[in-house]
């Protein structure tokens, strides 16, 4: 006798990835957009941090550019913070809720569910980023020069690709961690806003150091939208937008391959030492 | 029996709130993460500086911005050490309501928790002063700093911001979304007007009242006349004013403000447990 119903139609394969990735971003595209308190703490909060940024450069007479890198750091530090703690920390929330285990034992794959928090978060960040941008233009009188609509696109995308991939493989890594997540996460703030040149043309930290913190996507694409918006941009960059583009494609691969070989790596670690339902406050 | 309470609590919280922020890892980690978050963010300050001014370093201006940035960091360390508690007990460990039915004094547990984030507060202010000294040509000479002032400045300024503290944790015992961006996001709002990496002057005409109406830009302006008098007497927007004048000001608003954080501390709780929200759990 049958106890359930048989299921008339089932999907697997690529549309269980693709229904599984829409099903992971529904709450970040539509959930979260739903409390209406994200205009004030997403936007308006963090466009006080940035206004604080531009005053100083008006203090101590800066030219105007610098108001406009502020403007737009500012607006890129939300998809830092979203990778921070909406991609690299989710899994160990997801961990202490108990939904971890049920991630794994459903037919899902955790690439997907990975995708899909990085599809809905960047939406959702997206919307944040313009609205920075937008008010803070407004407010401060920020002109921008686009020299390449389509470059800027490309830069664009290209960045957001390779840094979601970064948080796809540090989600990964911190799958293993315990309350430090928290803490790394915590720390990896500020110092990445200081390596990253988020407020300040990056090349002025020399050229081995920028190298090195090109290593976090939004350094070559903050330094290269710059270069593409702004009129003196172009003297005030790194690399030249071409070959930030190449660095940002190779980084975009990358971070990718590498996220699902050590999601599947990660995964197989955790359940053979039991850490996908511990709690260790 | 009243006095012995609070102070057990207080004390009692204290170890507990070390105990928390400091085991979660090796004390090399633990030490690594005390100075690299505070350096990075007077870096940035520095770095900014530097790239428009040519490193001009001996200017007034830059020790004006520098020592208000790194005493600015006890804002975040202790508004949020006080409230971030509510969030820790009641979501994380789900401990509140055993809190609440212990022979505990609330504020002064929330008090407690808090001096393990301004101890690693100080540790940042210490550190960032050490660097500024060393390598930056801050301009602090330890034989003219004004001492009493100092102290007097610090014991003052903490107070008022564990009050306010206080106030922000009320506020989330009410709230669920959001309310772990309490305590940061009001010390982001206040980074703007209250002084601390730019003279009250470079704001818009309309915006200055708020940071006059904020005891943070007193605490500030205070403590940088404590340490290096001739750079806070550079700028004009307090130079009508003496240092006791400036302590009067620092004295009544913050009162003020801790009167109303502890009315509106007391009517949240009182709130909370009229609604049931002590032992809420909204999966933050």
């Amino acid at each position: 006798m049958q106890m359930l119903p048989p299921l008339e139609r089932k999907n697997t394969g690529w549309r269980l990835f693709l229904m599984t990735v829409l099903g992971r971003s529904y709450p970040r595209v539509v959930g979260m957009q739903r409390e209406r308190s994200w205009m004030f703490f997403d936007i308006f909060m963090p466009l006080l941090a940035v206004s604080a940024y531009v005053f100083v450069y008006r203090a101590i007479g800066a030219p105007e550019e610098y108001v406009g890198f502020v403007v737009m750091g500012g607006a890129m530090t939300a998809f830092w913070m979203n990778v921070l703690w909406s991609m690299s920390s989710q899994l160990y929330w997801e961990k202490e809720q108990g939904n971890l285990a049920l991630y794994i034992i459903s037919p899902a794959s955790m690439v997907a569910i990975l995708l899909g928090m990085a599809v809905g978060g960047l939406f959702a960040t997206l919307l944040r980023a313009i609205a920075i941008i937008t008010l803070g233009s407004l407010l401060f009188n920020v002109t921008y020069v686009i020299a390449s609509f389509w470059q800027l696109i490309a830069v664009f995308s290209l960045s957001m690709i390779a840094l979601y991939g970064l948080g796809m493989m540090s989600a990964s890594i911190f799958l293993l961690l315990s309350r430090e997540a928290w803490h790394i996460a915590n720390l990896a703030m500020e110092p990445v806003y200081l390596a990253s040149g988020m407020y300040f043309p990056v090349k002025n930290l020399g050229f081995w150091a920028a190298a090195a913190a090109s290593i976090i996507p939004l350094t070559l694409g903050l330094d290269a939208m710059r270069q593409l918006v702004f009129e003196t941009g172009p003297t005030l960059g790194f690399l030249s937008v071409k070959t930030a583009m190449a660095i940002l494609a190779l980084l975009s691969v990358v971070y990718l391959f590498t996220a699902r070989r050590l999601l599947a790596y990660i995964e197989k670690l955790a359940v053979r030492e039991g850490r996908l339902t511990e709690n260790r406050r | 029996m009243r006095r012995s309470v609070n102070f057990r609590s207080f004390f009692t919280a204290s170890w507990l709130g070390w105990q928390i922020e400091s085991n979660w890892t090796d004390p090399f980690l633990f030490a690594t993460y005390s100075i690299v978050k505070p350096l990075a963010g007077a870096g940035i300050l520095v770095l900014m500086y530097s790239i428009i001014t040519q490193g001009q370093f001996d200017s007034p201006i830059f020790a004006y911005l520098y020592l208000g940035n790194a005493f600015y960091q006890y804002v975040p360390a202790v508004l949020s050490g006080v409230s971030w508690t509510i969030i820790e007990d009641r979501e994380h460990y789900r401990t509140l309501k055993y809190i609440y039915v212990a022979p505990v004094n609330i504020p002064f547990y929330l008090f407690g928790r808090g001096v393990a984030k301004f101890i690693t507060g100080s540790f940042g202010v210490v550190l960032t002063l050490a660097a500024g000294v060393l390598f930056l040509n801050v301009p602090l000479d330890w034989s003219i700093v004004n001492w009493p002032l100092f102290f007097l400045t610090m014991g003052l300024g903490i107070l008022m911001l564990a009050l306010m503290g206080l106030l922000l944790a009320g506020v989330t015992l009410m709230v669920a979304r959001h309310s772990y961006f309490i305590g940061d996001v009001v010390a982001s709002g206040f980074f703007l007007f209250t002084g601390a990496i730019f003279p009250l002057e470079v704001l818009p005409n309309f915006l200055r009242p708020i940071g006059y109406i904020l005891p943070i830009t007193y605490w500030l302006e205070l403590i940088r006349r404590a340490l290096v008098g001739t750079v806070a007497e550079a700028f004009p927007t307090f130079t009508m004013l003496s240092n006791a004048q400036l302590l009067i000001i620092l004295l009544v608003s913050s009162l003020v403000f801790g009167l109303a954080a502890i009315f509106v501390f007391r009517r949240c709780d009182h709130q909370a447990r009229e609604r049931g929200l002590i032992d809420q759990i909204t999966n933050y």
